[in-house]
């Protein structure tokens, strides 16, 4: 009998807000060390927390996006436990009353089926410091830049049954705060990362008991970790064994997970309602405010493409899983065959950006740039394989698309004298060939083209050497 | 003019007409400072360099003809407020050597309007006490009997005011702590509505109770001294946007038609004969002005010391987490890892009291207990706050006792905590409800100590308790009594 697997995710969005969720500190990445922090991030004697208000909006935004109960009252409660880059001994978080209640998110599965996964909670907390415990021998560096960020952590049910469905979700999430623009999704360096509870049952059964894997910082560690996870508890299931309910750690280098600490150990956070801050709450008004200024979001925008543009559901589906490459795709797309302009941007685009490990971000050709290769196309200047060499050339080393034409000569050959002079060449010094063409071997065809385009250097243009040939070959047997 | 006996607008007149200078006034205080705190132990630093360098600063502002109502006039703070280049202890061996880097928004603005800082006041540890016998500087002295307690936390505060150390002082009053040691010391001391006085850089006992004000020789005094105190701090989200008030103005009202509530529960069993006479007698001057008695009910006050020792303590549970010896606090000597830095260093770190508190709170705060206590805690909490809402339909202030006795014993009730924490049993219920109240002296026991009387009332009547308090001075010198200091010295 078969296992099924069920899973739930915490993911930790860390809001790009310009200052700290308490105080007026930076949030920049990268400073050096606890150069930007003040007495209340350092939870000096007296100093107090201050609620940032943009935090609560991105928090709002995301709510309406995962179509979310908004809670207008929420309150703020300490999370109590020692640890030394955790400054004040507790953690401003949220426990019983959180700002965004139930919500759902769609994700589509490879097989292209769409399925709903429940969203529990999400919830506004600080993030803590870091400990740094290289080029400190015997001792541990505390450095306290990053206490004080705010975190979104967004809960869900534990509705994915397969690592691809969990990837999925964590795409489509991932997607979703960058769309809102309310976390830079970052995940090498800890701004989007999860953690997933995962658990083993008979089809139909109660929920198993679970295991945490913590601090999940990218796609593929995640559904390693819980394929590891899946093996392991069914190892243990099918020798007799009972999973024990704890937190492990996923080991990227050797691809397992390991525990951390099990329930019994687990800190009793002694959450209470924070008294430094009081409840959060906010009207209507301040929702429909963050309502009115939300970007379109993924699925909107899929179905505006497939419309306006005439993609395919597929095309459609990839373009718009980042809202960088949908505005990249939106600006390439103007006066040029949107079908065309499709299958450039996923094909030779994304395939370079993911050869050379780079997100749309750092992409080296700007859009403009593509749409311009892709009008000499349609207008017949360059035939679409000299465009996909000019696109390698400006992927690596830059340059203007009409003056790299120019310079190399790649204008294409569209004169038909031009075209008529080359076919009689190679009509010429061929005869063989042209004998056994007019004797019935159609196939040649193809020799003949491809001679006429080397001795064009590709610049011909390949309709009309066609056509011309096939008439000058038919003339010629007559 | 005896400068020890002037009111602040006494000295502030001085001052303006240069019958005597910022740097004088300074130096007569710090002298009395010099000659009385070693008996008394009143002050954990003095800051006479800094404190006369203030006075110069002030008299410079005064000549360039700059008028503020405390421009020149010494104080002192409460060793709880941080002071920014000056060590802050909060009276604990953790904060020993913590110098803070910034000031508290209520040292910042009594800087601001003028007044010299003379020192750090002596305290309960961390304000959890209430006879300043907790301090790991040592105990205070009460001036009226150097075997005697001041009250606490702020003991030091109430202390130095009674013996004319400083013309004013603040202090921090989390379950009575002004208004206890007010009531023990003879002086007077307004605890204001949660909210008036910003909690920024006032080291957090219990952060929903505690709440910073004055103590000084008169509700006069008190009301001047609140004006520069209060006011909405941004960097305190608890700080009321309405904060600031005007209190000086209104202190002469008349209290005729004042409606004066008087709990029954607060003249029970407990209560020494003594005082319960003296807060009587002052009952009567209140209505010999006019002010219409009418006995009340408190119903829920027999709950609120438990029910404060079940809030206070878990807030306090989680407030000094963060003394763990990893930063700026004391840390213990050759700590093998870091379970053994943080339990050796708050052990160490943290006195007896504080220690039981912080065992209470996380007691109460642990899951299978929350309920029973924490929750149940503030259910109680809601009852006492409905209490007073419902009195105040009725009445306009509340008048009692402040505390059950006068002055006890230094050693008497150190070792018996249940018998300690009743100390506070008539002041508690005011900071769990968060309105104002205060302390002012109103007669002495036969063995002659300070006998005090409570005035409490609806949320942001800060003034009209003082005003109350200033006609109830107008019409008697309890609050002109002094101690006799034995200093050769002074
Ligand atoms: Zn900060």
């Amino acid at each position: 009998m078969e296992w099924e697997v069920v899973i739930g995710l915490e993911v930790h969005a860390q809001l790009n807000t310009a200052s700290k969720i308490f105080c007026g500190c930076s949030t920049a990445f990268g400073a050096a060390p606890n150069t930007q922090t003040c007495p209340v991030c350092l939870a000096l004697p007296g100093a107090l927390p201050v609620l940032n208000a943009a935090a609560v909006d991105k928090a709002i935004a995301l709510g309406l996006a995962v179509n979310a109960q908004i809670n207008k009252r929420s309150v703020f409660a300490r999370k109590n436990y020692f640890y030394p880059d955790l400054p004040k001994g507790y953690q401003i978080s949220q426990y019983e009353l959180p700002i965004v209640g139930k919500g759902t998110l769609t994700i589509a599965l490879p097989d292209g089926r769409e399925k709903l996964v429940g969203i529990t909670r999400a919830h506004l907390e600080e993030d803590a410091g870091k400990s740094l415990h290289e080029a400190f021998s015997g001792q541990t560096g505390i450095d306290l830049n990053r206490a004080g960020t705010p975190l979104l952590e967004i809960v869900s049910e534990p509705d994915m049954r397969s690592p691809a469905e969990a990837v999925a979700y964590l795409k489509k999430l991932h997607a979703l705060v960058r769309y809102l623009d309310v976390c830079d999704g970052n995940m090498q360096e800890g701004s989007f990362r999860c953690d997933a509870n995962v658990s083993l049952r008979r089809p139909g059964a109660p929920f198993g008991t679970r295991a945490e894997v913590k601090n999940l910082n990218s796609f593929r560690f995640l559904e390693k970790a819980i394929e590891y996870e899946m093996e392991r508890q069914q190892d243990i299931l099918e020798s007799g064994g009972k999973i024990v309910q704890e937190t492990r750690l996923f080991d990227a280098n050797k691809g397992e997970t390991r525990s951390m600490r099990s329930k019994e150990e687990a800190n009793d956070y002694r959450y209470f309602p924070d008294p430094d801050l009081l409840p959060l709450v906010f009207d209507e008004a301040r929702i429909g405010a963050v309502r009115a200024a939300l970007p379109e979001l993924p699925d909107a925008k899929r179905d505006r493409f497939m419309q306006q543009y005439g993609l395919p559901a597929y095309d459609a589906g990839v373009l718009t899983a980042s809202r960088a490459v949908a505005d990249y795709y939106e600006t390439v797309a103007v006066g040029v065959d949107a079908k065309m302009a499709a299958n450039w941007v996923m094909g030779d685009l994304l395939g370079a950006l993911n050869k050379a490990g780079l997100e749309m971000e750092g992409c080296p050709v700007a859009a403009e740039k593509l749409r311009i290769l892709l009008q000499r196309i349609g207008d017949q200047t360059i035939s679409g394989k000299i465009a996909k060499d000019i696109f390698e050339l400006i992927f690596a080393e830059g340059g203007e698309v009409d003056a790299i034409i120019d310079s190399r000569g790649l204008r294409q050959i569209t004169d038909s004298g031009a075209i008529a002079g080359l076919i009689d060449e190679i009509i010429a010094a061929n005869p063989q060939q042209v004998a056994d063409y007019r004797g019935g071997k159609d196939k040649l065809l193809a020799f003949f083209v491809g001679q006429v385009m080397k001795a064009s250097k590709g610049k011909a243009n390949p309709d009309q050497v066609n056509a011309s040939l096939r008439e000058k070959l038919k003339a010629g047997s007559q | 003019m005896d400068l020890s006996e002037a009111s602040l607008r006494e000295l502030r007149d001085a001052l303006r007409s240069r019958r005597v200078s910022a740097r004088e006034l300074a130096r007569f205080y710090l002298d009395r400072v010099a000659a009385h705190n070693p008996a008394l132990n009143a002050f954990i630093t003095i800051t006479e360099a800094e404190a006369l360098a203030a006075a110069t600063a002030a008299d410079g502002r005064l000549a360039a003809g700059e008028e503020g109502a405390l421009l020149g006039i010494p104080m002192a703070h409460k060793d709880i407020f941080c002071t920014e280049g000056v060590r802050t202890t909060c009276a604990s061996r953790m904060l020993e050597q913590f110098i803070a880097p910034y000031n508290a928004t209520v040292v910042e603005r009594l800087r601001a309007a003028g007044m010299v800082m003379l020192g750090k006041l002596n305290m309960d540890e961390f304000a959890m006490g209430s006879s300043n016998e907790t301090s790991h500087f040592g105990a205070v002295r009460n001036p009226w009997d150097l075997q005697r307690v001041p009250g606490g936390s702020s003991g030091g505060s109430a202390a130095a005011v009674a013996a004319r150390l400083v013309p004013a002082a603040t202090g921090t009053d989390t379950g009575g702590s002004i208004r206890q040691p007010a009531a023990l010391c003879g002086v007077t001391g307004i605890k204001p509505t949660y909210g008036r006085v910003s909690r920024y850089g006032m080291i957090a006992f219990a952060s929903s109770l505690d709440q910073g004000g004055p103590l000084a020789k008169t509700a006069e005094d008190c009301a001047l001294l609140l004006e520069a105190m209060a006011g909405h701090d941004p960097r305190d989200a608890t700080s009321h946007p309405e904060a600031a008030g005007t209190f000086a103005a209104t202190l002469d009202a008349p209290l005729k038609g004042l409606r004066v509530g008087v709990p029954e529960e607060f003249f029970g069993a407990g209560l020494d004969p003594e005082v319960a006479a003296a807060v009587e007698a002052g009952i009567r001057i209140l209505a010999a002005q006019g002010a219409v008695i009418k006995p009340i009910h408190l119903s829920n006050n027999a709950h609120a010391v438990s029910t404060y020792y079940v809030l206070a303590p878990a807030e306090a549970s989680s407030n000094l987490a963060r003394f763990d010896g990893v930063r700026y606090t004391y840390r213990a000597a050759g700590v093998e890892d870091l379970t053994d830095l943080y339990q050796r260093s708050r052990y160490e770190g943290f006195g007896a009291e504080v220690r039981r508190r912080i065992l209470i709170g996380t007691y109460v705060l642990s899951a299978g207990y929350y309920d029973a206590y924490y929750l149940k805690a503030q259910q109680v909490r809601s009852l006492i706050r409905e209490d007073f809402r419902q009195a105040f339909a009725e009445v306009d202030v509340i008048v009692g006792p402040t505390t059950p006795t006068a002055a006890f014993a230094l050693g008497d009730k150190a070792q018996d905590p249940v018998a300690m924490y009743l100390a506070d049993i008539y002041t508690i219920a005011v900071n769990l409800a968060g309105i104002p109240a205060m302390s002012i002296p109103c007669g002495f026991t036969a063995g002659g100590l300070p006998i005090g009387m409570q005035l409490m009332g609806n949320y942001f009547t800060d003034g009209l308790l003082l005003n109350v308090a200033h006609r109830f001075q107008q019409e008697t010198d309890w609050h002109r009594q002094r101690p006799a200091l034995a200093s050769a010295k002074g």
